[in-house]
């Protein structure tokens, strides 16, 4: 029994990406549409070309019927996946596995997520009838649990917690501001950052990412084959997801300062890739930055940092888009904004065009020279959750 | 020898201070405060707060049917009784049933225990409502109480005698559906009243041989309060015979009120010693009047009881009239944007009885790791299916971490919640209740108690919240 991963065995050819924004006059087939015609052309393909579909969707629809019917497709294998947050990752991770597996020449990922039609602010989940027992609590009260935990646990007072939130939120705007994709584009300060009305805890609106629909795509095919559709492939190094056993919750032994889900899939992802020093050998990475403690956790699970060192490292610069290792260049879900199923593929999205130089030039990172991007995701809140861990590269070997 | 093997009363945490009325409205309000039952309380949380206590006080005892009165109950064709029944995880063969409706409901149930065979849990509940600066919003309050009745050498105090009045008049009504009641003229009821309770007063004592200067400790209760007042100068026995009625703190709990002021009554009594053999009568007055005669034992001195209502009611926290009216559905604040909860699935709740009304998780017979909610799979070490159940209700805990959540659906935003770690082990993330947002930090002290999240579909939603241990609440060994 091993993790054995698939290096190299499959690259990515063309990819789309919608605008992530409150799309009142785009309906969910308009974002499939419009996200997968993109990848089509990116490609050079046409729908028949591709040989199985995986759609993932956290809960904007239901069957793989949910893209089948916008696109037209006739009879194709068409998978609907949902898994939190990770659900895009979720879709791209099934498309890649089937073409590894040579069951596939051609496979497609589409995300996609109408959040905006339910007429209330933020992500609500539909859950399944229950006892009356479960938390009703939302995802931002749970992870604002996090700072004092981690504030307290590494000697870090309020105000400098404040200070490196806030700058992690002014940094994902800062980036978002060049993404004409993103749905908050206005560089914020810290003043406003701090300002700005509590929801839950010390976390206040900036701290939370943004709430919009969206939808991205990707074609995959075998590595070996990557070059009739594209001069620069986007390789795939390493696929890994871990889903707790939701044990941190009721565990007495969890502190709310780390989460072992992303630390596991990051470790898996790691040993596929071969990756034993992440922090130098990446060029970028785009993580699940949902509030602004759980990126400056992140920083630690994914090994960017010692543990209970990320703080200054953040308000030292080093995650910034000119910094030693750029985070979130596109600008994360803060600025960019969150249609849970198309995240994971918008994350994709960002390390095709950086990876490839096409990111436009007031973003363009410098270090893509190492070849090497991350992805991660996390759905779920602290204590139970799942997390998805991607490397891709611009180049094989 | 049959008669009370423990008594409890639950007060809960917020008042009402009674000026606050004419501050807000102008008119209305009067002396004192009244007992306002949380949001997430109803007539069913209340008496299981009560009964838990009375049981807590009765270690030895368990009860072979509940019998439940209130005036306001959670739901009408379901019995209110076996939630309360599934809240103290009592056997699946203890009868429970509800005295439902009226005003002598609770007193009725208390006699028909006492005249009665077998160990009976006398419980009631009662939320108690007037229109905006009338004399029942004032006068009013919320509550539970719960005596077992039952035979043993250790009853507090056992039944001497009873005796009832009846009487068909209308003095106060209220239509199904209603939650405020009418009334007629005050003098006529008054008039009645003083009539209806003198003829089941003299009759009580003549059975049991007594006077009334035999009497020890008096407790008279009634909504009717010049009645219950002109009964007691009518009386004309001393002061100090007259039981604290908890009127000026608490307030006229319906169908809790005789049995909150008599469970008062034998605290006192307890802590100040009072001897065997010492007359206590309760009469209550509704519809008619009922007389019980008790007489203490040497049992009561000795008793001692978990949480006296005297302690809690001085353990209080003032609540705004405005949230008062909010919290009873006369006033109604903008609704939080967010999705109202599902109703509950009957079918689930069914099969998680044991977690959900008795907080009973489980745990691992190898590891000890304890599991919240119940696992059949343990987190530590994997074993399956070696488990035994776990009851965590009356563990106390410790917040870990805490927040408070201002997007959350609730009934009366924001959500106090914390991570909680159980004294001898287990950890629940779990919903505050009886909380100030600010209160609360890592190492706060809480336990458990029994609630109402919501209701939809006219399901209610009961489980478990915690909430802060107030100085001089503390359990029965406990510091505080």
């Amino acid at each position: 029994m091993a993790s054995h991963g698939i290096y190299d065995r499959v690259a990515i050819v063309g990819m789309g990406c919608t605008k992530f924004a409150e799309l009142w006059d785009k309906g969910l087939d308009d974002l499939i549409v419009d996200a997968s015609t993109d990848a089509f052309a990116s490609a050079g393909v046409s729908k028949e070309d591709v040989d199985a579909y995986w759609f993932g969707t956290a809960q904007s629809g239901m069957s793989g019927i949910t893209l089948a019917r916008p696109l037209q497709l006739q009879n194709k294998p068409v998978t609907r996946v949902e898994n939190y947050c990770t659900t895009g990752s979720e879709a791209l991770r099934g498309a890649v596995y089937a073409v590894a597996s040579g069951a596939y020449d051609v496979a497609m990922a589409v995300g996609a997520e109408k959040v905006k039609d339910s007429g209330f602010q933020g992500l609500n989940a539909m859950n399944p009838p229950g006892d009356g027992t479960a938390r009703t609590l939302t995802a931002a009260a749970m992870f604002s649990m996090v700072a004092p935990a981690y504030g307290q646990k590494y000697g870090v007072d309020e105000e400098t917690m404040a200070d490196v939130l806030a700058s992690i939120a002014v940094k994902n705007h800062h980036n978002g501001a060049r993404n004409p994709r993103a749905q908050f584009r206005r560089e914020i300060t810290k003043e406003t950052a701090l300002g700005s009305p509590r929801l839950a805890g010390t976390l206040g609106v900036f701290d939370c990412a943004g709430v919009a629909d969206g939808a991205a795509a990707a074609i995959v095919v075998r590595a070996e084959d990557a070059l009739r559709y594209t001069d620069k492939p986007i390789y795939i190094k390493a696929l890994a997801l871990a889903a707790g056993s939701g044990s941190g919750l009721i565990d007495p032994g969890y502190d709310y300062t780390h989460f072992p889900e992303c630390e596991a899939a990051a470790a898996d992802a790691y040993a596929q890739a071969g990756i034993t020093d992440p922090r130098r050998q990446l060029a970028m990475a785009e993580v699940h930055d949902c509030f602004t403690p759980t990126e400056l956790v992140l920083m630690e699970d994914l090994g960017f940092a010692p543990r209970g060192t990320a703080w200054k490292e953040v308000l030292a610069g080093t995650f910034d888009l000119d910094g030693d290792l750029p985070i979130n260049p596109d600008g994360g879900l803060k600025s960019f904004g969150h249609p849970v199923g198309a995240s994971g593929l918008r994350m994709f999205f960002e390390c095709w065009l950086q990876m490839r130089g096409e990111a436009p030039a007031d973003r363009q990172i410098a270090t893509t020279d190492r070849g090497l991007a991350m992805t991660h995701n996390l759905g779920g809140y602290p204590g139970e959750m799942v997390s998805f861990v991607s490397v891709v590269g611009n180049r094989p070997g | 020898m049959r008669g009370i093997l423990s008594a409890a009363g639950y007060v809960p945490y917020r008042r009402l201070a009674r000026s606050d009325v004419r501050e807000f409205m102008g008119s209305g309000g009067g002396k004192g405060t009244r007992a306002v039952a949380s949001h997430d309380e109803d007539s069913t949380t209340l008496g299981v707060e009560a009964a838990r206590l009375a049981l807590r006080s009765a270690p030895g005892h368990t009860p072979d049917s509940v019998w439940f009165a209130t005036s306001v109950p959670a739901y009408l064709d379901k019995t209110n009784a076996t939630a309360i029944a599934a809240a103290l995880r009592l056997p699946g063969d203890v009868g429970a049933y509800d005295f439902g409706g009226a005003l002598r409901s609770g007193v009725g149930c208390l006699i028909a225990a006492l005249r009665g065979g077998g160990t009976s849990l006398v419980v009631a509940g009662d939320m108690r409502d007037g229109l905006p600066t009338s004399a029942d919003e004032s006068a009013g309050g919320d509550a539970g109480a719960a005596l077992l009745i039952g035979d043993g050498p250790d009853v507090l105090a056992e039944l001497v005698s009873t005796a009832s009045a009846t009487a068909e008049f209308t003095d106060r009504w209220r239509a199904p559906g209603d939650r405020t009641s009418k009334l007629w003229e005050e003098r006529f009821g008054e008039n009645r009243y003083l009539a209806l309770g003198q003829d089941a007063l003299v009759r009580a004592l003549k059975l049991a041989g007594l006077e009334t200067s035999d009497v020890g400790r008096l407790v008279v209760t009634g909504m009717h309060g010049r009645a219950v007042t002109g009964i007691v100068k009518k009386l004309g026995v001393g002061e100090p015979v007259v039981a604290d009625d908890f009127v000026a703190s608490v307030g006229q709990s319906g169908t809790a009120h005789p049995l909150l002021v008599l469970a008062g009554a034998l605290e006192t009594m307890a802590a100040a010693g009072t001897p065997a053999g010492t007359t206590v009568v309760l009469l209550h007055l509704a519809d008619g009047a009922d007389a019980v005669v008790l007489r203490t034992t040497g049992a009561l001195a000795a008793w001692r009881p978990s949480r006296p209502v005297a302690e809690q009611v001085a353990n209080g926290a003032s609540l705004p009239y405005a949230k008062f009216l909010a919290w009873r559905g006369q006033l109604q604040p903008e609704p939080p944007r967010r999705p109202e909860p599902a109703r509950v699935s009957s079918t689930a709740a069914y099969r998680n009885e044991e977690w959900k009304f008795g907080f009973v998780g489980s745990k691992d017979r190898s590891s000890g790791a304890v599991h919240l909610p119940p696992s059949r799979v343990s987190m530590d070490g994997g074993a399956v299916d070696d488990m035994e159940p776990v009851a965590m209700a009356d563990a106390a805990g410790t917040v870990v971490t805490s927040t408070i959540d201002r997007l959350a659906y609730s009934p009366s935003p924001p959500i106090v919640f914390a991570v909680v770690d159980f004294d001898g082990g287990g950890r629940y993330p779990v919903e505050l209740t009886d909380v100030d947002p600010d209160e609360i930090r890592a190492g706060s002290r809480v336990e458990m108690t029994f609630r109402r999240l919501f209701s939809a579909d006219g399901i209610h939603d009961y489980f478990w919240k915690a909430r802060p241990v107030r100085r001089g609440v503390a359990r029965r060994g406990e510091e505080v």
